[in-house]
């Protein structure tokens, strides 16, 4: 069986916890990125993480990205989305297609 | 393009000849491998942006509420409510192969005790906001669970397509190129050796005859 982790500041992931998931929080960077090294060692399938913390860590985000386990996926935290996981499909898109085809009608 | 440093005899060519016929058909299963992962990357893409818009918004909207919940209460009294969660949610993973890359699928599995709330406190002494907070919370979770599915699914695609289109590049402008100018070389090569010898025969044969007049 495999669960949820929830990595960020600690107010905005509060929440998470009653609904089962297993929230972790942090306040450092570098703790953050021990951290996540460590629960994608142990069994968690999918590791929300703030945005504010995962910019900061986007190295070992990135080592996750090519394995199917843990899915590491950006989240808004509670003062709001800095578009970084908009960025990431952005990105993604970019790295796929060549020419990001999604965002360009929006300008 | 640059020719292959080898040695222009038969062997060899018909040995280039073999790897060429090999490099143009890796190339198409490759090209056709990359269209068909394109097409499924532009079906997945798109979801994929909807649901982070979705989540996004929502997500926003629930740790709002959460934090009006903060504001209201003290934080004592806060802990002491979300100590003990009644639920457990638990995933099943398996992997789906999609054009040879094992994606991720995440079912979930969610542990509640029957007849059990959601809310794991006395009414009493919380607010209200939180139990907002909370059934908007657990309204998002399997979208946000649907989200890391399809954005795992997109980033590992992505990955391979990059990939594939490397490989399909490298076949179709360096490999069969070369290996094309160098079959071209081996045969100019050997047909002018051919020639070669047959007009140093003719030369002796005249001369023989001359001889002989």
């Amino acid at each position: 069986m495999y669960k949820i982790g929830v990595v960020g500041d600690r107010d905005s992931i509060l929440g998470f916890k009653l609904l089962g998931l297993s929230v972790f929080p942090v306040r450092e960077p570098k703790e953050a990125s021990l951290l996540i090294n460590r629960l994608a060692k142990e069994d968690y399938a999918v590791i929300f993480v703030t945005e504010f913390i995962a910019k900061e860590i986007g190295e070992t985000i990135d080592r996750y990205k090519t394995v199917p386990f843990p899915a590491i996926i950006p989240i808004p935290n509670n003062q709001g989305s800095i578009g970084l996981g908009m960025q990431s499909i952005k990105d993604n898109v970019e790295k796929a297609i060549g020419v990001d085809i999604l965002f360009g009608e929006r300008g | 393009m640059a020719i292959m440093n080898v040695n222009p005899t038969r062997m060899e060519l018909s040995r280039l000849k073999e790897r060429l016929a090999v490099a143009t058909r890796g190339h198409k299963l490759l090209k056709d491998k990359r269209d068909e992962m394109v097409r499924r990357y532009m079906e997945l893409i798109r979801k994929n942006k909807e649901i982070r818009e979705v989540v996004e918004e929502e997500l926003e909207i629930a740790l709002e509420n959460f934090l009006m919940a903060r504001a209201v209460m003290s934080p004592e009294m806060l802990e002491e409510a979300i100590m003990f969660p009644t639920r457990q949610v638990k995933l099943d993973i398996s992997k789906k192969n999609i054009m040879n890359v094992h994606v991720p699928v995440i079912e979930v599995e969610q542990t509640s005790v029957e007849g059990v709330s959601p809310y794991p406190y006395s009414f009493a002494s919380t607010s209200a906001e939180l139990d907002v907070a909370i059934s908007t919370f657990s309204d998002i979770l399997p979208k946000m669970l649907e989200l890391a599915e399809i954005e795992k699914t997109c980033q590992m695609l992505a990955d391979e397509i990059e990939k594939t289109r490397r490989r399909v590049n490298a076949l179709e402008y360096v490999m069969i190129p070369q290996l094309e100018e160098t079959i071209r070389y081996i045969t100019m090569k050997l047909d002018e050796n051919d020639r070669a010898s047959r007009t140093r025969l003719m030369k002796v044969k005249d001369m023989m005859e001359e001889r002989e007049a």
